[in-house]
């Protein structure tokens, strides 16, 4: 049994096309108020986990979901729960803004006497009072994003799907999609995608990074992330030898200009104890940083080593 | 039900706001308008020389009724053919996949849009002859039940359409598909004039002569029957085909 604040679960979700897995083994979990960021590069299955999560692909296996309801018995009942931003904004290019909005607001099961309100408040919140008249394929690509985005939360969801939302857009409707977003997360769950690090950071509270059909990485982002270091500024530096005695650390590079790059163990943090050092031994301390990895590094090293990897075997197999 | 309703409204709003709509309206009206006229004149001039054997009615039934199956075998592939193939073009269809509709719901929702306008182009096949009912005395019930078949012929039609253009994502190959298999179950009536024991099957199966008895103002509940079969059994494998998409 699920606990009630769980809004979306997806449960070893499997997706293969022929001998292809595109997803493997998928297990998810999000509960009211979380927005998850997926990450991943192309091709990584992020968009083919995004299609079963919102009932537009079946899993091979496994199963999803939400608010309870399983996607595959209660498809009608979980969808009612479900807005879903994809790749391709879903709009009709002869349609007006307003026609297309009322046109989804029914099809969410809005009362007609609610559809206007629910049309104008969703207009609001992605900027679009002012093109409401306008032929949705005469509008540009970013307008366009904004209509897909007005489409996924005109019936306010609880559990929001966006797959690349910000793409197309200039960096004024950027910094309002993601206020938007952020501003969704409060009371709903929010899955996104993006290849934008940063735009993951800034408006994620967990970050899960897909490489081939795997999940590689599913954290929080504020977490301390995988192995830190300490970066050490000392004047009148000792010998590396007496810094890496020092408990907790696990290796010592010697960098430029006294400065050392102490590599910690799990949990360790001999920042005082350095200090302490430092006035003991007169070194003259400059410079103490604890650094913990990037986002982007921990993409990298995820997704590139697995690709070397990868293409390694494939020479292996040439040769 | 509401959500075929919406569905089919929105349906009928796009086919209404694309030019397609408006051409296929102007130019088929056109080409009724002349059958029509033909007819009355070739009825005005034969009825000074003949007996009243053969009624007005005749003449408007199985002239301008008897045509218009053929230009809605060419117009109904036209009309059916973004259904579905154009939505998978354009994306648009995943918004009616995570929508909180059934597959059955979106093809009734589509099916009910496309006849929507279907029906309008029947209204205005069947206000020709109705423009003569001021001056003659016309077999209404005839002309009714020619109307009749027209509209489950239709039906038919677009049903079948609409299943051709949900194999594909290309309109123009739904058009030329869905055309093509409804011409040779229409010509299934050739192999029936043949001389063999299946002849009644072919006959039985073939489009055009379950309405040959309609025009001629015959009602056999066995010819609705026919058409509204052909109609649900295109329907069910349309919603089976959307059902097949995402596994």
């Amino acid at each position: 049994m699920v606990s009630p604040d769980i809004l979306i679960e997806a449960r070893g979700l499997t997706r293969r096309f022929g001998p292809n897995v595109a997803v493997a083994d998928l297990n998810l979990k999000l509960a009211q108020g979380e927005i998850l960021g997926l990450l991943g590069p192309n091709g990584a299955g992020k968009s083919t986990t995004m299609k079963m999560l919102t009932g537009n692909l079946a899993p091979s296996e496994g199963e999803v979901f939400i608010k309870n309801r399983s996607l595959r018995e209660d498809a009608v009942l979980a969808k009612q729960q479900l807005g879903y931003l994809p790749e391709q904004p879903p709009v009709y290019p002869e349609l007006s803004v307003d026609e297309y909005l009322r046109y989804c607001a029914g099809l969410h099961g809005i009362a007609s006497a609610q559809r206007a309100d629910a049309v104008a408040s969703a207009k609001r919140d992605c900027g679009l009072t002012e093109v409401g008249r306008r032929v949705i394929g005469n509008l540009s690509k970013g307008f366009q994003q904004r209509v897909g985005l007005a489409q996924a939360i005109i019936h306010r969801p609880p559990v929001v799907v966006l797959d690349e939302p910000t793409v197309g857009l200039d960096p004024i409707q950027i910094r309002e999609i993601r206020a938007l977003i952020r501003d969704l997360g409060r009371n709903h769950s929010v899955i996104l995608s993006s290849h934008i690090l940063t735009e993951i950071q800034a408006i994620c509270g967990r970050v899960m990074i897909v490489n081939r059909g795997r999940v590689v990485y599913d954290a929080p982002v504020d977490a301390q992330i995988g192995s830190r270091s300490l970066t050490l500024g000392l004047a009148r530096p000792p010998a590396a030898q007496a810094l890496a005695q020092i408990a907790g650390v696990c290796g010592v590079d010697a960098l430029d200009n006294g400065r050392f790059r102490l590599s910690l163990e799990a949990g360790a943090d001999p920042r005082e104890v350095l200090v302490a050092l430092a006035v003991q031994g007169d070194w003259g301390l400059r410079e103490l940083r604890m650094e913990s990895k990037t986002l982007e590094e921990i993409f990298v090293e995820l997704t590139s080593s697995d690709a070397a990897a990868a293409a390694e075997a494939i020479l292996k197999e040439a040769a | 039900m509401k959500n075929v309703l919406t569905i089919a409204a929105n349906e009928t709003r796009r086919i209404f706001v694309s030019p397609l709509a408006w051409a296929v309206l102007g130019i088929s009206q056109l080409i009724f308008g002349y059958i029509f006229s033909g007819a009355v004149i070739q009825y005005v001039q034969n009825s000074e020389t003949q007996d009243q054997a053969v009624g007005v009615s005749d003449y408007v039934g199985s002239g301008l009724y008897g045509s218009a199956t053929i230009i809605l075998l060419l117009i109904l592939p036209l009309m059916t053919m973004r259904v579905f193939s154009e939505e998978r073009k354009s994306g648009t269809l995943t918004l009616l996949f995570s929508a909180p509709v059934t597959l059955i719901e979106i093809v009734l929702g589509k099916f009910v849009g496309v006849m929507v306008f279907v029906i309008a182009m029947l209204g205005l096949l069947a206000i020709m002859p109705a423009s003569l009912l001021p001056a003659v005395d016309l077999d209404v019930g005839r002309l009714a039940a020619g109307l009749l078949g027209l509209l489950l012929l239709t039906m038919a039609f677009a049903a079948c359409g609409m299943f051709i253009s949900s194999l594909t994502r290309e309109p123009t190959i739904a058009a030329i598909g869905s055309f093509a298999a409804l011409l040779v179950i229409w010509l299934l009536k050739m192999p029936a004039s043949f001389d063999s024991a299946y002849a009644p099957v072919f006959d039985y199966l073939s489009l055009i002569s379950h309405y040959q008895d309609l025009i001629s103002g015959l009602f056999d509940s066995s010819d609705v029957v026919y058409y509204l079969l052909f109609t649900a059994l295109f329907l069910w494998l349309t919603v089976m085909r959307l059902d097949m998409e995402r596994n």
